[in-house]
């Protein structure tokens, strides 16, 4: 059974037309490589039981959201997604310190400690949260494109979600409504091939997510997940479509997760040779290692940034995460309805 | 102060609403082009056209999850789902991101729609058209429900839910949107927790809700002319929160309560407001506190076993001589 589509094994040329500008590359590569050992440091902090709940970690996905957002405006585009959802928050503007200590469960996290891995929330930059019902993302992005269209801004709604999702009712349902209202919407499948522990061959009759949205009438692409490159060409087209107001697009990303679906997964249901086989396509690799013939980095520099980023995750991430504060018990009840609504009262009589 | 019908009250708060806030909409099931099912949005669409009172696919979970979705970024949806009994197919919507959103954001985020939907048995509409879901949504913590009795509630209620910043579900009854009632003409806005007393009286309290409120005011009347007995009504519009201040007030006077329910026992608003009398007021009643409820099947077709399935007046009033010992 092959590993990857064919036109992965095949190669897939993209790179010559690739218009990413040398400093934007450099910067990527940065942000995949701190969202790498972001991940793998909360790894180790679940491991030491330090953060609780369900963990899921994005490491060999990284090149999907910040390949999307680059093409984007984080910030100020709206983005939702499921439950792996710490790279997209902290590209979409949140401070890391914050989201980790939001894993660890802290007064000082991003929803307070009520929220913690799945559910990272940051609406000033609107990140419109991370949800942790399979497919639960879908209208609700449908919604936010509604709400910008009536509003009249040139903001996009975009939808990170994964393969297994598009099962869901949910998706066909919001592609079906999507569609017929014209609305602003960019659905993201980052398609890692497994839905839980149950590979895509054998939950899903139609492998490629991509013609799936056929059936709706809307466009889309499969691309190549792991290079950033060819994310950020493909999504470049993806968002430009959306924005100049022809409705709904549907872009699918090839990518892989290296750590199991949670930190509760054993890993057991794939082969070390079909994880060795995607490791080789790391998306930091294939960037590092372009930049490096391109004469613009070499491993020596790329190990003192790796070591930079270690000791900044360190020295002020899990610091921060560290030192905050527990929420307090007093407050377990807050945040359940709004405080002193007027109109719960009747409003003006 | 006009009578005016449940549905026009409806009609008339989505109207102003929508006048107010450019960012109000309405949506559901044919209640654009074709004007409403209840007639509630009759004429709305040609006023305010389509991006604002929007036919949905029949697709109850996804076109709920659109309008929370929409509530995120500053819309306020009224969405209206045709029947109760289709809610279920967005309870995920309602129940997971809804309700929950603005605690496990840690407030940032908040989801301020309504959703309408009417249940209750109306004319042999069968199992799947005439169930009740109130018992369902009042556990649910971060969502407001409430249930108006009259067509000044119906209007009153929605008014105060659009502008709310909780998510409201507001539990309607198909037998009642022809119900007349007198409306203030000025606009008004009612609150959305507490209680009302429909009827004051000493002798023991009758607690209902929606429709089973004008089943207690039948058998009130019926026990005053016949019985001598004195009922106090209580119109639990809101059932969550449920009024406990309100139920125990009533009772510290009438030291007696019964509570009529269109919707079969289990975990019902019965079980509820008992365990409240239980909590705040035990040693104030003078009798067991009881429960008149719908039989726990699912709603026949056969009118002769509909009937017998859900409560009436006339069970209303068996239940309180029993109380008394005159049954």
């Amino acid at each position: 059974m092959s590993v990857m589509p064919d036109y992965l094994q095949n190669g897939m040329d993209s790179m010559s037309k690739s218009p990413m500008d040398i400093a934007v590359k450099k910067r990527l590569l940065r942000e995949m490589l701190y969202a790498r050992r972001f991940e793998e440091r909360c790894y180790e902090a679940y491991v030491e039981r330090k953060i609780g709940g369900f963990l899921h970690l994005y490491s060999g996905e990284e090149a999907c959201a910040l390949g999307v957002l680059e093409a984007a405006r984080p910030g100020s585009d709206y983005v939702i997604t499921g439950y792996r959802d710490h790279v997209h928050a902290i590209k979409c503007g949140s401070d890391p310190k914050v989201v980790m200590a939001e894993l660890y469960g802290k007064e000082t996290g991003s929803s307070k400690g009520r929220g913690g891995s799945m559910h990272i929330f940051d609406v000033a930059n609107h990140f419109m949260g991370g949800y942790a019902l399979v497919g639960g993302p879908f209208p609700l992005a449908a919604g936010i494109a509604k709400g910008i269209k009536l509003k009249g801004s040139d903001e996009i709604s975009i939808c990170f979600l994964g393969d297994a999702a598009n099962n869901q009712g949910s998706f066909h349902e919001s592609l079906n409504m999507a569609k017929v209202w014209n609305l602003p919407v960019l659905y993201i499948c980052e398609n890692n091939l497994y839905g839980i522990g149950t590979r895509i061959e054998r939950s899903t009759a139609v492998l490629d997510q991509y013609k799936r949205v056929a059936a709706y009438d809307i466009p889309s692409a499969q691309v190549d997940g792991q290079d950033i490159e060819t994310v950020y060409e493909a999504a470049q087209t993806a968002v430009e479509h959306v924005r100049s107001g022809k409705g709904p697009y549907f872009l699918e990303l090839m990518t892989y997760r290296y750590r199991g679906h949670s930190m509760s997964d054993s890993n057991a249901y794939r082969s070390k040779d079909e994880e060795g086989t995607w490791l080789k396509r790391d998306p930091i690799l294939i960037l590092r290692d372009r930049l490096i013939e391109a004469g613009e980095a070499s491993l020596e520099s790329f190990k003192t940034m790796d070591k930079e980023i270690i000791d900044e995750i360190e020295n002020e991430v899990i610091k921060f995460a560290e030192e905050s504060p527990e929420p307090p018990v007093s407050e377990v009840e807050k945040y359940v309805l709004a405080e002193n609504d007027p109109y719960v009262l009747g409003g003006k009589h | 102060m006009a009578e005016i019908m449940y549905w026009e009250a409806i009609r008339r708060a989505h109207d102003e609403e929508m006048t107010h806030d450019p960012m109000v909409i309405a949506m559901g099931e044919d209640i654009a082009v074709a004007g409403g099912t209840y007639k509630a949005t009759q004429g709305l669409y040609e006023k305010y056209g389509e991006e604002r009172i929007i036919d949905t696919p029949i697709s109850e979970g996804g076109y709920t999850g659109l309008g929370i979705g929409a509530s995120f970024v500053g819309v306020r949806p009224i969405i209206e789902i045709m029947s109760v009994n289709f809610a279920w197919l967005a309870l995920d919507q309602i129940v997971n991101t809804a309700a929950k959103v603005r605690y496990m954001s840690g407030g940032q985020l908040e989801a301020p729609v309504v959703i309408r939907s009417p249940g209750g048995t109306a004319h042999q509409l069968g199992a799947q058209h005439s169930a009740r879901m109130e018992k369902v949504f009042m556990g649910i913590a971060g969502l407001r429900v409430v249930t108006p009795s009259t067509p000044r509630q119906a209007y009153g209620l929605l008014k105060s839910a659009v502008r709310c910043n909780d998510p409201v579900f507001i539990n309607e009854h198909e037998l009642m949107y022809n119900m007349k009632g007198e409306v203030p003409d000025e606009e008004f806005f009612l609150p959305l927790e507490g209680s009302e007393v429909v009827r004051e009286g000493s002798d023991v309290t009758l607690f209902g809700y929606n429709i089973s409120v004008h089943w207690c005011q039948q058998a009130a009347e019926t026990l005053a002319s016949k019985h001598g007995i004195n009922a106090e009504v209580i119109d639990l519009y809101s059932l969550s929160p449920l009024d406990r201040e309100g139920i125990r007030a009533s009772v510290a006077k009438t030291h007696k309560a019964i509570v009529v329910e269109e919707a079969e026992a289990p975990v019902g608003v019965g079980s509820e407001v008992i365990s409240i009398l239980n909590e705040d007021c035990f040693f104030e009643l003078d009798a067991a506190p009881c429960r008149v409820s719908a039989l726990n099947v699912p709603i026949p077709f056969n009118h002769g076993l509909e009937k017998a399935a859900i409560p009436n007046a006339s069970n209303v009033v068996e239940t309180v001589l029993g109380m008394f010992g005159k049954a």
